[in-house]
């Protein structure tokens, strides 16, 4: 347009009023877009038609069990912290069936699943979903037991990330130095910048893909000082991070501690209901169920997410392995913050907040740290009314 | 299997409203499969032709509520291979379990212009209480979708997918917006069994737990939340004592809240 090259590291910038064209580029090339939009009292992953879908002026509140929308600067479109759903949803949906088997005369035959999933372009992505998705990659793509379902997913992903600049209050990702500006893993990175007169985006442009996508729409080469105002952004919401998890030598922090009177304090308002880590990007666990129908002439297998906090999860004859609330929730964190490492070199949380948000009881991964820090805790009393321990045999790494 | 023997089915009524044999019947689609792959022996909302035992499936909706019903679950259990509790009423002593916190015999006095004609038990309670029971389908009513799974998998001969974890699992895997976090709204998903399909806070309500406790409840905790949100502990108390107030979790529950709304 500008003469302005294209092409991957560089940043151009997009006037506002032209965004549009991003979204009608993306639906020519045969994309179902999904981003942020306001739907039912939250900002939350939808379809998307038209960038007036968008949650211009609106942005939210989070604490521990605590989200409300509210109105925000402007008509900021990209001002929102995580909602409840990351795009797990999307790539590794809830409900996937596995296979479908039909009876025939001498046995059964097998109905293969070989539906085409849509082509998502994600919009507005944060950077801890980002390196959420490059975790997810990890687990689900690579090694003996890779996820086909996943990969088809995945590979036609279109990613458009937006840099924060504005930081949750439950927001880590600091810490875990997965934010708040994208590195790796986008097609085209967006800041947003609100100045008096004008409204425009920044965008870093991180594959051929996302130049193409960009050679499309109306743009110029960033100046000396629009790179400036997007950096100044990003550091400001660096510098209003909400909660901090110091984590220097968490593996062995956690390995050490494993019978810290923590456990029993966390335990005791633990609820055990699951919601910390359907919400989560990285937690993958799920079941599988075996279904027929009332003739008997269809069966199915399903796949379904599980959690780590269920009793069925850990269900071998006999019982449950990890029959506490106090081994459950010891076992994710034990996993997420240290087995992780071990099994697949990164941890596996990205600081996005949301376990802490989505939790009714708000509890909190980044107070297992500190608690764990603190000296051997003075002797605090296992609480009383914790639930049994019997039954808990040991701990033991998903997957 | 069309030479094979069709298993008797057999559906029975204790103290309760018939909605969860409702539940049964709008089972539009399916119920003519149903009624080819079983022999319906006993149904009386459905046929006033009754079968004689033994039964292969029996399916108890109702709480014990009479010396009567005592009496007639033990037959059922005694004629039939699987007893199947449905409902809150058979799973959680329903909605009449209230008595259980009060004295029937006021209530019979109060209400009742010749007392000396109505016979009851003290208390409500659940058929697993009077006799074992092989499986128990909760709700208020039950769900149509897990009557028809819990049918399927006992005629094939295979575990039931009946989850008893948390109300909130389903809903997050539905992508509702939790009205707890979200708006404030008192729910008592986290320590109520799902199977529902999250049907309350998918319309903006809080879970009334129709379908009672959930495999490892934590009510005190969520009290506990629900006294940062603003709730008094006799709302707590009547939160607890809805369709499952005889349930083990609940009624401790709304014991302990009872009490200290007593000492406040
Ligand atoms: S553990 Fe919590 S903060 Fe970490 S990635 Fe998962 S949901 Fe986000
Ligand atoms: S930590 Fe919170 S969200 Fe997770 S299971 Fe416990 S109460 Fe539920
Ligand atoms: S709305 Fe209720 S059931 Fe749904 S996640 Fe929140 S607390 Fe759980
Ligand atoms: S949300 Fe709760 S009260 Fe409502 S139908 Fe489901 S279990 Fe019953």
């Amino acid at each position: 347009m500008t003469g302005f090259p294209a092409k991957i590291g560089s940043r151009a910038v997009l006037e506002r009023r032209n965004l549009q064209k991003l979204f009608d580029v993306l639906s020519t090339q045969g994309y179902r877009i999904i981003g942020p939009t306001v739907r039912d009292g939250v900002i939350a992953y939808g379809e998307l038609s038209s960038v007036d879908d968008l949650p211009a002026g609106w942005t939210d509140e989070q604490e521990g069990a605590f989200y409300r929308l509210k109105k925000g600067e402007g008509n900021a479109l990209f001002h929102y912290g995580t909602g409840p759903d990351s795009l797990k949803r999307f790539l590794y949906p809830p409900l996937v069936r596995l296979w479908k088997a039909r009876r025939e005369d001498s046995g059964f035959r097998i109905v293969e699943e070989n539906d085409e999933p849509p082509k998502y372009a994600f919009i507005g992505v944060h950077p801890c979903d980002l390196h959420a998705v490059a975790i997810q990659d990890k687990v689900l793509m690579t090694g003996e037991y890779a996820d086909p379902f996943y990969a088809l997913r995945r590979r036609k992903v279109f990613v458009v990330a937006v840099n924060c600049v504005k930081a949750g209050g439950t927001c880590f990702c600091v810490s875990m130095k997965t934010g708040p500006k994208a590195t790796a893993g986008f097609d085209l990175a967006l800041t947003e910048i609100l100045e008096e007169e004008r409204h425009y985006l920044v965008a870093e442009i991180g594959s051929e893909a996302g130049a193409s996508v960009l050679r499309e729409i109306p743009h110029k080469e960033a100046s000396a000082s629009e790179q400036a105002a997007a950096e100044e952004a990003v550091a400001e919401a660096a510098r209003r991070m909400g909660r901090v998890l110091d984590i220097t030598g968490i593996r062995d922090l956690l390995y050490e501690n494993l019978e810290h009177p923590f456990w029993d304090e966390a335990a005791h308002r633990c609820l055990t209901c699951g919601n910390c880590t359907m919400v989560c990007p990285t937690c993958f666990c799920t079941t599988v169920e075996d279904v027929t129908d009332l003739s008997g002439e269809v069966a199915a297998r399903l796949r379904r997410w599980d959690s780590c906090f269920t009793g069925e999860f850990t269900y071998i004859h006999g019982g449950s392995v990890r029959a506490s609330a106090r081994s459950r929730y010891r076992q994710w964190l034990v996993h997420k913050l240290a087995a992780w490492l071990d099994q697949f070199g990164t941890l596996g949380c990205v600081g996005c907040g949301r376990c802490i948000t989505w939790c009714p009881v708000g509890i909190d991964i980044t107070a297992v740290a500190r608690a764990l820090r603190e000296k051997k805790a003075a002797g605090l009393p296992a609480p009383a009314g914790t639930p049994e321990k019997q039954g808990d045999r040991h701990e033991h790494a998903c997957r | 299997m069309g030479e094979k023997h069709k298993p008797k089915l057999a559906v029975w009524k204790f103290g309760s409203c018939a909605g969860c044999q409702l539940a049964l019947l709008n089972l539009e689609d399916e119920l003519l499969e149903i009624a080819g792959a079983v022999e319906i022996a006993y149904f009386l909302e459905a046929s006033r032709a009754a079968v004689k035992g033994p039964y292969d499936l029996s399916l108890a909706e109702g709480s014990i509520t009479t010396p009567h019903d005592a009496e007639r679950i033990r037959e059922v259990r005694r004629t039939s291979r699987y007893l199947v509790a449905i409902g809150a009423c058979a799973t959680g002593g329903g909605i009449q379990a209230l008595r259980n916190f009060a004295d029937a015999d006021d209530f019979v006095r109060t209400v009742y212009a010749t007392p000396k004609y109505i016979e009851t038990l003290a208390e409500s309670m659940p058929v697993s209480d009077h006799v074992h029971v092989d499986f128990e389908l909760r709700g208020c009513p039950v769900n149509g979708r897990q009557l028809l799974e819990l049918t399927s998998a006992f005629l094939h001969g295979r575990r039931p997918n009946i989850p008893t974890y948390s109300l909130c699992i389903e809903c997050k895997q539905r992508q509702i917006p939790c009205v707890m976090v979200s708006k404030g709204t008192a729910c008592l998903g986290p320590v109520t069994q799902a199977g529902c399909g999250a049907l309350c806070p998918a319309h903006n309500r809080g879970c009334y737990g129709c379908f009672g406790p959930m495999e490892t409840p934590n009510p005190e905790a969520l009290s506990e939340q629900w006294k940062r949100l603003g709730l008094r502990d006799e709302e707590i108390v009547r939160a607890y004592r809805g369709f499952t107030a005889a349930a083990e979790a609940f009624k401790k529950e709304s014991e302990a809240r009872e009490k200290q709304a007593i000492q406040s």
